[in-house]
This record gives C-alpha cells, structure tokens and sequence, in this order.
C-alpha cells in the first residue's frame, strides 16, 4: 500500500515540476501580486510594513487557490481517475497522497518565497521568522481543505472559479491565525496572542489533515458515479 | 494464476444512466477461461455494464460476485479497466507511465520490460507520451494488462486505433489471458476472434 502511495506521491510532484504542470505557476503569481501592492497603495513605508502580514497571507490564499481547481480535474479528464480508483488505495488516501503533493509543489515553495517577498513589502525582519513559521503550520490546511473543493467540482467544466468559491469561506480561520500569528510579533507583544495564534493554525492544519481526505473522497465517489 | 474455479457471476443487473433505464434484469455466469463479447447498439449500456463490473458506476438493483477471487479484495481490485479514456500523462514517457502503473497497482518490476515488448513499444521507451499516435497510445494504455497480472480483463473497445498488427497481438494476449485461466469481458463491434467466447447482446430493440 506505502508503494502505490508513494508511486502516486512522486508522480504527482513530477508532472507539476514538468512543463504546464503549474508548480512555478503559483510562486510567479504570488510574485506579481506582491510586487504590485506597493504600486496600488503607495509606497509609504510604515503602512506597508503594517500591512505586509496580511497582504502576503491574502496573496499566498490567492496563489494557492489558483493551482488547486487541476487536482482532480486532470485525472478525470484523462481516465486516470479510473485507474487510481482500481489500485490498493482507497480514495481517502489517494486524496492523502495528492493533497500532499499539491502542498510541496506549491504551499512549500509559497513559504520559501514568502520572506523574500516581505522585503518588497519593507517587512520588518523580526517579524519574519514568525510569519514563516505561521506560514508552514498553515499552508497545509491550504491543500487539505482545497481539495475538498476540487474533489466536489471535478465533473465541472471550468469549475476552478466555483472551487474557490466553495472553498474560500473555509480559508479565513487560516488567514486570520496566520496573520495573527505574524502580526502579533511586530506589534511587540510577541508572547501569548501570537503563540496562541499559532497554536490554533496548527489545530486548524491537524483537523484539515483528517477531515479533508474524507470530504475529498466522498466527493469524488458521488463524481464518479 | 490458480485460481481456475473462478467465476463471473452477475444476477439482475440494473443499470440507470440520467433517470433512463439503459437495461434491467440482466444475468450471466463466467467461468475461468472464457471471454463474454459485449455487442449492441450505441446507447445499449456495454460500457456502463463494464464500469459498473468495475465498481466505477452504481449497481442499482442486482448483485455482481467473482466467486473463487481473492476474498480480502474488491472485484475493481482484481480487474483491468481498460476504458476509452487512455489514463496517460501527455508529459511523462512511456517507460516512466508504466513504472507508474506497475508501481502503483503494486506488480512486479520485472515484468515491465515483457510487458513494453508485448505491445511492441520497446524501442519507444524514453519518448513523452506527447509524441505517440493514438494507436501507440492505446497500446501503451494496454500493456498494463500485461505489465500487472489480474484474473479479470475488463475492455471498452479495445481495438479502437489499433493497426492490423497490433490488433493481432492483442488478440494473442487475450488468448493467452484466456488459455492462463482469466476472464474477459470485452465491448467490441469488431469480431476479436477470441477462443471460448460468448456473445451478451444489449439492448436489443431498446435504441433503434
């Protein structure tokens, strides 16, 4: 069973590292939407540095939704979600094996990128290791909770819009604990809001671990049938 | 395979499409080494009669049992489905595509390059999937067939896109399925020439 696992896990993260697989996809964009915020609000640097946690979380959310709607899709396209349904693995933990693909193609780079970007956003560089730690703890719940959405809309032509929208009410908790958790060490008091900030992200991450996979999979039995 | 008291065993099957009933009360035995032959009109529901064997499609009303399979495992999880629908990847190669297939429903290393060679895709190995005909799809799509060894061979057209050639070899790797002691149920409006087969005609008079 950890054979066909890992068979499809490293597929996966190989078809997204190859040519329109959209694992750079996701970096370039969150790139682009940081690097204009400065141009959209003005380059007023105490703004931009209380505003930098929040518009990289927002950008992040953005990026990551963008590669979420191919999850599924692609393989119900091609018929390999046929063949993925006839091997050792149930579905739960076919959803497991791609949700986690999805988060190293795209939630980790996400995170490396994140700091470089604060720089463009004049992030204050103590606020920075929170903000990627917030960030780690956080981005999985990102491809957990999205694949949900993806599983539900894979029979839909163009259903990426509707996945977002399915899935982006399910994303503030995370958006509002990872900004938390950032913000709380640049306002000074870094101690008990921001570490209980932090606490609740890796709550949210742990539940998304196992409820998404179920929700994903049940979605795509009803697809299926 | 030892298992040669194997049997397809389908009781009153049901089959709704959209809240249209493609068919109903639809019964057949398999024994090991015999090919049932799907044949019928567009629309008679052969192909939805193969998903639904192979657990991709509901099953209403009726049951469907592999007697003397293996107990712990689905029917899905003995069978090949080999659809219209090829389940290749346009940018991994030919080789990487059936490493993953082997490695995925758990074979055996081994017997990919046998399977390769029985399709007659040895000598395009390394080429992305991107580059291949249809027909070289369609075979690449087949040799898991080969490259993963399951009692029962479930095909949706298998001969769709195949040159003469290769239409032959397939027809020799169904008989050696066959001869092996597997099952096949095969749709097809082209005559396979399969040894122990028996025809299930859908839909007659159903869609004209």
């Amino acid at each position: 069973m950890s054979r066909a696992f890992f068979a499809l896990l490293l597929r996966d993260i190989r078809l997204a590292a190859g040519v329109g697989g959209g694992g750079g996809m996701a970096v370039f964009f969150f790139l682009v939407v940081v690097a204009i915020v400065p141009l959209g609000v003005g380059p007023d640097r105490p703004m931009l540095e209380r505003l930098a946690p929040g518009m990289l979380w927002v950008a992040l959310l953005l990026a990551a939704l963008l590669t979420l709607d191919r999850l599924f899709q692609a393989d119900n396209e091609d018929g390999s979600l046929d063949l993925l349904s006839a091997g050792p693995l149930p579905l739960e933990l076919v959803a497991v094996a791609k949700s986690l693909a999805h988060w190293l193609v795209t939630g980790l780079p996400l995170v490396i990128a994140a700091p470089v970007l604060g720089l463009l956003l004049s992030l204050p560089p103590e606020t920075m290791p929170s903000l990627i730690l917030a960030m780690l703890v956080g981005t999985p719940a990102l491809s957990f909770i999205g694949a949900v959405g993806a599983a539900l809309t894979v029979g839909i032509r163009r259903g990426g819009l509707l996945a977002s929208l399915l899935v982006l009410p399910f994303y503030i908790p995370v958006l509002i604990f990872g900004v938390g958790a950032a913000s709380a060490a640049s306002a000074g008091f870094e101690g008990e809001a921001g570490r209980q900030a932090l606490l609740l992200l890796g709550a949210i991450t742990l539940g998304s671990l196992v409820i998404g996979p179920f929700g994903a999979a049940a979605a795509l039995r009803a697809n299926l049938r | 395979m030892t298992t040669s008291d194997l049997r397809l065993i389908a009781c009153d099957l049901t089959c709704l499409r959209g809240g249209r009933l493609v068919f109903e009360g639809l019964s057949f035995e398999i024994a090991a080494g015999s090919a049932l032959v799907l044949t019928g009109p567009n629309g008679s529901g052969k192909s939805s009669l193969l998903r639904q064997i192979a657990g991709l499609l509901d099953i209403p009303e009726g049951n469907l049992l592999l007697k003397g399979g293996d107990g712990e495992r689905s029917i899905a999880e003995q069978s090949h489905y080999v659809g219209h629908l090829d389940a290749l990847k346009p940018s991994m190669s030919v080789i990487e595509t059936l490493r993953f297939h082997v490695a995925y429903l758990e074979g055996e290393r081994a017997l990919i390059d046998p399977a390769l060679e029985a399709v007659a895709l040895g000598s395009l190995a390394d080429l992305p999937v991107a580059y291949l005909s249809a027909g070289q799809k369609r075979r690449l799509a087949l040799a898991r067939l080969v490259a993963v060894p399951r009692p029962l061979w479930l095909l949706d057209e298998p001969s769709v896109a195949l040159d003469k050639a290769s239409v032959e070899r397939l027809q020799s790797l169904m008989n050696t399925h066959l001869r092996g002691g597997g099952i096949i149920v095969a749709a097809t409006h082209l005559d396979l020439g399969l040894e122990r087969a028996q025809e299930l005609r859908l839909g007659a008079g159903v869609s004209a």
